[in-house]
């Protein structure tokens, strides 16, 4: 049986997509089989940054309503052949998106992969609830400002309550991924720094994505960044991620700053 | 053949509201509240409130049905009325309410010496009597609510039979609301509001104060209101007379 993680935020634009996309891919480099489940219908974003799109013809919608199966929808990725991508519809209404529908995809989806990725939309509507439903692992995406801190703290409080292994009274493993991190900006002042989100969020860091100009090339390239440049500073740290979310027990670094002084700060876990 | 019907059960409940006491003149009043009600957003909202009018003697019905209306167009909706003279009562006017506590035996109004003078040797016998019901075999336990997760933003954690611990932090907009006392083992960003039952003696203690709004018994506290250098101490809060008092802990 394949793990269920979701990619979720509360907040828009702070990289859900990005991050679903990059993980996916760094997951999928190793052989393990990975499908990435894009949830926002209506303003599917994921394809685009997979460079997918001119190749979608069933989405998720179809196979929920019995109009096409799942392996039609599937879409293998082109660079890596252990990386899947079922898109969301377009033109589709978010009601289309039923609680039995998705448990029956999630559930054979388990059964055909090892890691299920679900690029979770923004807000705390149907669509967000219904990806995190079934999810196994949480990974609550949050830029380093006030606003993102404050909507990942609520869709914490929500992963804690509203997905079915809360309702089983189990806990949901959540981590921590701080994107779009600028160390300078952070000193300066200008942005939070990552002790005070962890303070706020206690929840454990999977790491550290910095601010760059590569993850935003990577998309527009319609290529995961971790298959674009896996030499970049971001590149390096999602890989990171990865092994951190395979259980490695990895320091988190700042990738492109000097290890000491930031193994020093960052060397630890919260909560 | 008869068929019996089932009875109709009856059921006294007792719910939680929260109580606003009016002041003349009511314009002024109703500032202060819209006021309240801009910094705290929705705090009203959805919430039964309850009309505490035994301070105002003077009232008349027609002024009283005016605050009421006044009120429900600021989305605060009258459930009750605590303390009206029946003159003020009527079938057009919310039902009148008392909070358990054993009513008057006469008119105060009427004989307004008496009731002066009672009022003070109850105020002096007061804290005997606490003493001895403490002491006595009907001790009465106040149940205690501990939370060992940190309470996230939107979470609201309602307790209004006594004292709430939380072994964490309390997120900025969430809320925690107990009948007794509360204690943050770990940073207050949100609301915390004691002592909702109308017990002034309650305190809020935290380990790190960075509220938006404190509140015991009814009186408040917001972010604006709060001493800057007790922001990010330990501290409490208590009630004195009608304001609150904060003190740094330890």
């Amino acid at each position: 049986m394949g793990k269920v993680i979701v990619v979720t935020s509360g907040k828009g634009g702070v990289g859900k997509t990005t991050s679903s996309a990059a993980l996916g891919a760094a997951l999928a480099q190793n052989g393990e089989k990975v499908v990435v489940v894009d949830f926002d219908v209506g303003l599917r974003n994921l394809d685009l940054v997979m460079g997918a799109e001119r190749r979608v013809v069933y989405d998720l919608v179809n196979v929920i309503q019995g109009e096409a199966k799942l392996t039609q929808a599937l879409i293998r990725d082109k660079r890596v052949e252990t990386l899947y991508l079922l898109p969301a519809s377009q033109t589709r209404d978010k009601d289309n998106l039923t609680p039995e529908g998705v448990e029956k995809v999630i559930a054979s989806l388990k059964k055909a992969f090892d890691w299920v990725i679900c690029d979770s939309p923004a807000g705390i509507e149907r669509g967000a609830t219904l990806a995190m439903r079934h999810a196994d692992v949480a990974i609550v995406v949050t830029n380093p400002e006030v606003s993102s801190v404050r909507d990942s703290d609520r869709i914490i409080g929500l992963l804690d309550s509203k997905t079915v292994k809360a309702e089983n009274g189990e806990r949901m493993e959540k981590h921590l991924l701080l994107t779009r991190y600028d160390p300078t900006r952070a000193e300066r002042g200008d942005m939070l720094k990552v002790d005070d989100v962890l303070e706020i969020l206690s929840i454990p860091l999977l790491g550290i994505i910095p601010e760059s100009m590569d993850v935003l090339r990577a998309s527009n390239l319609g290529s995961p960044v971790t298959l674009a440049d896996e030499g970049s500073a971001p590149s390096r740290a999602y890989f990171d991620a990865v092994r951190r979310l395979r259980g490695e027990a990895l320091p988190v670094t700042v990738p492109g700053e000097r290890r000491g002084f930031f193994g020093k700060l960052f060397g630890r876990k919260a909560a | 053949m008869l068929t019996k019907p089932r009875p109709i059960r009856l059921k006294g409940r007792s719910f939680l509201a929260l109580s606003l006491a009016p002041e003349l003149p009511f314009e002024d009043w109703l500032a202060g509240l819209d006021d309240l009600a801009a910094r705290s957003a929705g705090f009203f909202l959805r919430r039964p409130v309850v009309l505490d009018v035994s301070s105002l003697v003077e009232i008349k019905k027609a002024d009283l049905r005016e605050l009421v209306n006044e009120l429900s167009q600021r989305n605060v909706r009258v459930m009750g009325l605590e303390g009206a003279r029946h003159s003020l009562l009527g079938p057009d006017m919310p039902p009148a309410m008392n909070d358990g506590r054993p009513a008057s035996d006469f008119d105060p109004a009427a004989e307004d010496e008496i009731a002066v003078a009672k009022e003070s040797v109850e105020a002096q016998e007061a804290p005997a009597v606490e003493t001895i019901a403490a002491a006595g075999p009907s001790i009465q336990v106040t149940g205690s609510l501990v939370v060992t997760e940190p309470v996230r933003s939107g979470q609201s954690v309602f307790f209004p039979e006594g004292d709430v611990t939380i072994v964490g932090s309390v997120a900025s907009g969430a809320e925690i609301v107990a009948g007794g006392s509360i204690h943050v083992y770990g940073t207050l960003r949100g609301r915390a509001l004691a002592g909702t039952t109308g017990n002034g003696t309650a305190r809020i203690f935290c380990r790190k104060l960075e509220a938006e709004m404190m509140a015991i018994d009814g009186f408040y506290l917001t972010a604006e209101d709060m001493e800057p250098d007790l922001r990010g101490r330990a501290v409490q809060v208590w009630l004195e007379g009608h304001a609150l008092k904060t003190g740094i802990l330890g």
